[in-house]
């Protein structure tokens, strides 16, 4: 920066440091805790530092079976979380980004009538469209299987407008340049526009994951089966109603492995889209 | 290797805006065509429906004999070089050169001399692993030429290729473009709304004017006959001198009221190259000769040149002398033109005589 003085920096940078203490510290707690047993966390005050249980308490979570989830491990809960969150982010991205292919290079009746029913379908988020989903997916028999957790949030507008407004920026040379050159419609999205689009792609599918990941309501309509829980609706479900019931112990490492997987997928990709702006055009 | 043919070929929009009313062109085997005309005057859009990147409303677009108005631009065995090059970004030089090639199934050791060939001709060579953003204006340009180059098509379509250029890359590319054109003998046509670059590189020159044809032919035949008044501004730099004649007693006279005996009859606007004139302080008037008086308002010294830009006969002429003028500003003076150096024009603004 230009002109930084001294104190500027350092009011600068005791704001940046609370606020990842803000951040941090629950995390950090939930940490200790689920290295505790459950008896300390029971007796307060919880202790500052990770205790000895690591080992026993992450083991037990992992490969036990944890009772009040019906005997599931979370090694399962993770898995089944996973393939769900890949699979909406995979298929939100592929749908979304031929649906704008479409709406953006081609000419065909009623195009603009399809972009503003999918413009449309943006104020109707799956809260609003539950039930009568929920009925679809009963009668189609998709209750407690992976394709009724992801079909139905499959579809998404947000990423077909997004995709759209980046079609949109590709000059029209160029286009006609690949036509001129040979280049199909197949081969003109295989070649050209989807290695343009790689750091879109990333961006949103770090956004979807995450989203996918998070999900809560409809997996728990979606999902009787233990088997088929996902892992924050294990978390809820582990936690009791009786205080004492509940082993906070391993609510505690579960909640710290459910947060593993996010955090892989933003390291891992924002170093992957970062360089994706790097080396694309400009 | 190939003749273009454009039989009287229009394109009108679905607003109905009609962008090219009915042009014919025939560009005969291994000539460089170029279609000039300010903006707006339908020559890009002739030049994309000779590409297939535009659907032709009526009319044919033959080439090589055969009429192509449905066939895709793939099929038509053209290459475009385009205005903003449209290369493409996430491939390197040696790539975006190969796309195209591949794309028509050529064997890849076929393809790999081929680039290395065309490569060589550009002197890219050393750029071919490079992508296109590493690259300067003139170095993309040359690979936007390679990427035609290399698939060896019946036609080149250039699209204004060198206005993103400065100055001094354009005249380099220009003589560039003129030479590769005819080393490899193909059949182009070429789009620009630059006059000089028009004259300098086409075997036929095409002065369009809001979709029709002014006038076409070699470029020194278009310069020294200009067809119209649209053609006689339009090529030349400076521009011709164009007076506006009135109808007196006699026959046309200037707006002075002094009669040209020897203007036709029905001639309205007088028109002669800056190069074309003289000027001179005596009083001597050689017969034959339009004589202005004029008062010289700028003088622009360009070096081996100098253009005297003065007020005369009611308009503002410009004059062109040799080396360094001797005349200053508020000088008052003539200026000569030989009669047979005059353009006369009728109402219509076509050539007269």
């Amino acid at each position: 920066m230009i002109g930084q003085s001294p104190l500027r920096t350092v009011i600068a940078h005791a704001m940046l440091i609370l606020g990842i203490l803000i951040v941090a510290f629950p995390i950090y707690y939930t940490f200790v805790a689920s290295t505790q047993t459950l008896q300390t966390i029971l007796r307060p005050p919880l202790p500052l530092l990770p205790g000895d249980q690591f080992w026993n308490n992450y083991s037990e979570a992992l490969f036990g079976g944890v009772g009040r989830i019906g005997g599931v491990s979370v090694g399962r809960l993770l898995l089944n979380t996973t393939i769900m969150a890949l699979g909406i982010a995979v298929g939100k991205i592929f749908i979304s980004i031929l649906s704008a292919y479409a709406i953006v290079f081609f000419r065909f009746p009623l195009r603009m009538t399809f972009f503003w029913l999918i413009f449309i379908t943006l104020m109707l988020p799956v809260e609003v469209r539950i039930l009568p989903t929920y009925k679809v997916m009963v009668d189609l028999g998709m209750i407690d299987t992976y394709a009724g957790l992801i079909i139905p949030l499959i579809a998404s507008a947000t990423a077909t407008l997004l995709f759209r407004q980046f079609f949109m920026t590709i000059p029209g040379e160029l286009v006609e340049a690949a036509r001129v050159d040979g280049a199909g419609p197949w081969r003109f999205f295989f070649d050209i526009l989807l290695p343009l689009s790689r750091t879109n792609i990333a961006a949103l599918f770090v956004i979807l994951f995450i989203y996918g990941w998070t999900q809560y309501l409809w997996p728990l309509l979606v999902t009787n089966s233990s088997n088929m829980n996902t892992i924050v609706i294990a978390l809820r479900k582990m936690v009791s109603f009786a205080d004492a019931d509940t082993q906070w112990h391993l609510v505690m490492v579960t909640a710290m492995l459910a947060i593993v997987p996010p955090i892989l997928v933003v390291v891992l990709m924002q170093r992957w889209f970062v360089r994706g702006l790097v080396d694309s055009e400009k | 290797m190939a003749t273009v043919d454009l039989k009287d070929v229009k394109k009108v929009y679905p607003s109905g805006f009609e962008a090219v009313k009915g042009v014919s062109i025939a560009v005969p085997d291994k000539e460089l065509c170029v279609l000039v005309g300010p903006s707006g005057c339908g020559k890009s859009t002739l030049l994309r429906m000779i590409a297939g990147l535009e659907t032709i409303s009526s009319g044919t677009v033959a080439i090589d004999g055969k009429i192509v108005n449905s066939t895709g631009p793939t099929e038509r065995d053209i290459a475009m070089v385009f205005q903003n090059y449209a290369l493409y970004p996430h491939m390197k030089v040696y790539d975006n050169m190969a796309y195209g090639l591949r794309n028509r199934g050529t064997p890849k050791d076929e393809i790999d001399s081929r680039v290395r060939a065309t490569a060589k001709i550009l002197e890219l060579s050393a750029l071919l692993d490079r992508r296109p953003r590493e690259l300067s204006g003139g170095q993309r340009q040359r690979v936007a030429m390679g990427r035609a180059i290399v698939r060896n098509p019946r036609v080149f379509l250039f699209d204004e290729p060198l206005s993103n250029l400065d100055a001094k890359l354009r005249g380099q590319m220009r003589v560039e473009i003129k030479n590769l054109q005819r080393s490899l003998g193909v059949t182009s046509v070429y789009v620009t709304h630059d006059q000089l670059e028009a004259m300098t590189l086409a075997d036929i020159l095409v002065v369009m004017n809001a979709g029709l044809v002014e006038q076409m032919g070699a470029p020194l035949d278009v310069y020294e006959r200009p067809a119209s008044t649209f053609v006689a501004s339009f090529i030349g730099a400076p521009p011709m001198n164009l007076l506006p004649l009135s109808q007196g007693p006699a026959g046309p006279a200037l707006a002075d009221g002094k009669t040209i005996e020897f203007a036709p009859a029905n001639a309205v606007t007088l028109g002669f190259r800056p190069e074309d004139a003289d000027v001179t302080f005596g009083a001597e008037a050689p017969s034959g000769a339009l004589i202005l008086p004029a008062l010289v308002e700028a003088v622009e010294p360009v070096g081996a040149e100098s253009f005297l830009h003065c007020a005369a006969g009611g308009s503002r002429i410009v004059v062109r002398v040799a080396g360094r003028a001797t005349a200053t500003v508020g000088n008052q003076l003539r200026v000569v033109a030989k009669a047979e150096k005059l353009h006369w024009f009728d109402q219509a603004g076509k050539r007269v005589g």
